[in-house]
């Protein structure tokens, strides 16, 4: 029971810090229709960034800084890369973000070389917050959840309630609309990619000193967040934090109960082979939830495009 | 402007057939393994090591037979099989009767056999292989040969130690077995559960499992269940990203006590534990750093620091390479005849730099040696790694471990 309490609070860590990544994402996806390849790039950029801030001036300014100079670098390579590319279809933008999520990789590797570095919660934050039945909950995570709602409302708060969240839903959906009266959408554009990027780079700032700031950072997530916006529909920034919660439930719960599907089988009433060395099927009856934890996530994405293909909350057809 | 490009190729060439004059005396030894990719960080401190203990302990010292001299060649394999290959077969080209490879049990594989089959075909131009590191105990046991030396412990010989130490102590009566899906993580988890079952019966297995390589973003569920088991002790052979992640969710997660690793020291991980690795992180190897065994000992860390202040000592074992392959090739008299060579090797007892006895085990090829449970801390660590203060000294010893271990090579000699 116990047990379950810590889970339920690590899976909300999980899928706040997904939300943090999937928000600017699936804005970006929704609105100019790249899949942005290099969207974890710019998480991986905003950890490594804020521990070379950390070095010199400890972890707070680099909560602060780092995310603001990933967003710049969105904004430009938005601007004079991906505007660039725009005019010539989708397959080259796909392309472009690809190559960039690649050189993003080499470029870390260059300035900061191969191995993890020693980036780490901030002092302030380094005691346990609460411990239960032996199981300690850092300070640092729940700082961690507080970030992210702070960040939730925050842009619910602009996209639902501003002028300017307006316009960003306007050209969501018809671009070419709100251009003609007369609103600068390539701004929008870039805007939208700077503070999406942004984001990340925040996700990337909060999670660099609990999951490790190491070169393979943005490929471990990489996936799991296109996985996560089409589940939740996308353009929708309600579905991206249901889909973040749900995916980090469903990965944390998978990875702590070591349930054999064996079990499972026997238990909907499949008969157990006698001898199971002899069985084709050894491997299905021995495996156990947690070493299917990572796949569970692209099942339901499957799931959810057979029977809802529009996503969770999204309003339109993906 | 032509006569001066003309007098500075000429110069440049002259240098050139000078330097490979000169190289051509030297007793090369190919070191294949990764020095670009994900692992290169690991191949550039083993080569580090080996141009260092090249330098120091032979060079320095007079060379072998009577002044000739060591030289370390570098090839690249990326950690691939199949690249490895082709790099063993540039390095036998150039005339290389020495290779020297480490990481990866699976290159490893691969090479034991090419060089099996080539000094099979080859018998004028035979040459030696030297795994440093490469710890799959089938390498000398079924897929032994003659031409293969292992400096390392092997991974049964590891956990054979690690029980013994375990064994002793009365406090841990749960334990729980966590590692990398893949070969490895295979060997060691049975290893752990044979000798526990041999040495201490009453001790519980909490669990046994597997998770993805590589593929695992957050370790805190894995935590959450190692601790709520009751766990007194975690054994696991992660290493890379998986150590750290693992490592760190573990102590965030308020474990206390001991995990017994393979790999969590060196090339960052060292430094990125630091302070809060004190105390559960434990490590089993061998190669004595901390407390430095003697005087030289201390002085060849410090040297080496000075030389490569961005490199560890990671693997103190190639020194025990370049040693005691120095001393079989003066035994022999000959740096050509490989069967020579390896028969002074083959049952060699040699005293490391580190303070351990060395056997070369005859029958499989295999060094036995002290093999020791480091504890991560920063108290008395004369040799610290990453540069953080923190490193890895003895805390038990296991001498001589798993010297009258049983065999299944059954070694063909030339």
């Amino acid at each position: 029971m116990s047990l379950l309490l810590v889970n339920l609070l690590d899976g909300l860590v999980t899928g706040l810090l997904l939300f943090m990544l999937c928000s600017g994402l699936t804005l970006i996806f929704s609105m100019m229709g790249v899949l942005n390849f290099a969207h974890a790039s710019f998480y991986m950029l905003g950890a490594y960034f804020a521990y070379q801030i950390s070095t010199y001036v400890g972890f707070w300014p680099g909560l602060i800084l780092a995310p603001i100079i990933v967003g710049l670098a969105g904004a430009l390579v938005e601007r004079y890369g991906l505007r660039r590319v725009h005019k010539f279809g989708h397959v080259p933008e796909l392309v472009f973000t690809f190559g960039l999520a690649l050189l993003i990789e080499e470029i870390v590797q260059f300035f900061w070389g191969k191995s993890h570095m020693a980036y780490e919660p901030p002092a302030l934050l380094n005691f346990t917050a609460l411990t239960i039945a032996g199981n300690g909950f850092p300070a640092y995570k729940v700082f961690m959840i507080f970030m992210a709602m702070a960040i939730f409302l925050v842009l619910l708060y602009i996209l639902t309630r501003t002028r300017v969240g307006l316009i960003i839903q306007a050209a969501l959906s018809y671009p070419e609309t709100v251009q003609n009266l007369g609103h600068n959408v390539p701004l929008v554009f870039m805007g939208v990619f700077g503070v999406g990027t942004a984001l990340a780079g925040v996700a990337g700032v909060i999670a660099g000193p609990t999951l490790g700031t190491f070169p393979g950072m943005a490929a471990v997530l990489g996936s799991i967040v296109f996985v996560t916006i089409v589940i939740g529909g996308l353009g929708s920034l309600w579905g991206a934090l249901a889909a973040s919660l749900l995916i980090g439930w469903l990965q944390t719960f998978a990875a702590s109960y070591n349930i054999v599907i064996g079990d499972v089988l026997v238990a909907v009433g499949f008969p157990m082979p006698v001898n199971l060395d002899d069985s084709a099927l050894r491997d299905l009856w021995t495996l156990t939830v947690s070493q299917i934890g990572p796949i569970l996530p692209y099942l339901l994405m499957v799931l959810v495009l057979v029977i809802r293909p529009q996503g969770l909350f999204g309003k339109r057809e993906t | 402007m032509k006569k001066l490009t003309g007098i500075i190729l000429g110069t440049v060439m002259a240098g050139m057939l000078a330097s490979t004059a000169i190289a051509a005396d030297n007793i090369k030894i190919a070191f294949i393994d990764p020095l670009s990719g994900g692992f290169a960080a690991t191949g550039q401190d083993g080569l580090a090591q080996y141009r260092f203990a090249a330098e120091e302990l032979v060079n320095k010292t007079g060379g072998v037979l009577g002044g000739t001299k060591f030289e370390i060649v570098p090839f690249d394999n990326k950690i691939s099989p199949k690249e490895s290959l082709i790099q063993l077969q540039v390095a036998i080209d150039q005339g290389i009767r020495f290779i020297a490879q480490g990481n990866s049990s699976g290159v490893a594989h691969a090479i034991t056999a090419a060089v099996k089959k080539h000094n099979k075909r080859n018998p004028d131009k035979r040459v030696l292989f030297l795994n440093y590191s490469a710890v799959d105990p089938a390498l000398t046991n079924d897929k032994c040969n003659f031409w293969h030396f292992r400096f390392d412990a092997n991974a049964d010989i590891k956990m054979d130690a690690l029980t013994d130490i375990i064994s002793a102590n009365k406090d841990i009566k749960k334990i729980y077995l966590i590692g990398q899906d893949y070969s490895f993580g295979k060997a060691v988890a049975a290893a752990a559960v044979k000798y526990l079952g041999q040495k201490r019966p009453d001790v519980e297995i909490v669990g046994n499992e597997l998770h993805p390589i590589g593929k695992v973003k957050d370790f805190t569920p894995y935590a959450r269940k190692i601790i709520s088991s009751g766990a007194d002790a975690m054994i696991t052979g992660n290493w890379g990203s998986d150590m750290v992640g693992l490592g760190k969710s573990m102590i965030a997660a308020g474990f206390k006590n001991p995990m017994y690793t393979y790999y969590a020291a060196s090339t960052g991980i060292t430094k990125i534990f630091g302070a809060d690795g004190k105390g559960p992180l434990k490590l089993v190897g061998e190669g004595q750093i901390n407390p430095p065994a003697s005087d030289r000992a201390d002085a060849y860390a410090k040297a080496y620091k000075a030389k490569y202040p961005d490199n560890d000592l990671g693997q103190p074992r190639i020194a025990n390479v370049i040693e005691m392959l120095a001393k079989a090739i003066d035994k022999a008299g000959t740096a050509s005849d490989m069967v020579a060579v390896g028969t002074a090797l083959e049952g060699m007892e040699h005293d490391s730099i580190w303070g351990s006895k060395i056997l070369m085990r005859a029958k499989d090829h295999q060094a036995i040696q002290d093999v020791h449970i480091f504890g991560h801390t920063d108290e008395g660590v004369a040799h610290d790694f990453d540069n953080s203060g923190f490193g890895l000294k003895v805390e038990n010893t296991v001498k001589m471990a798993s010297a009258d271990s049983a065999t299944t090579c059954k070694m063909e000699r030339p």
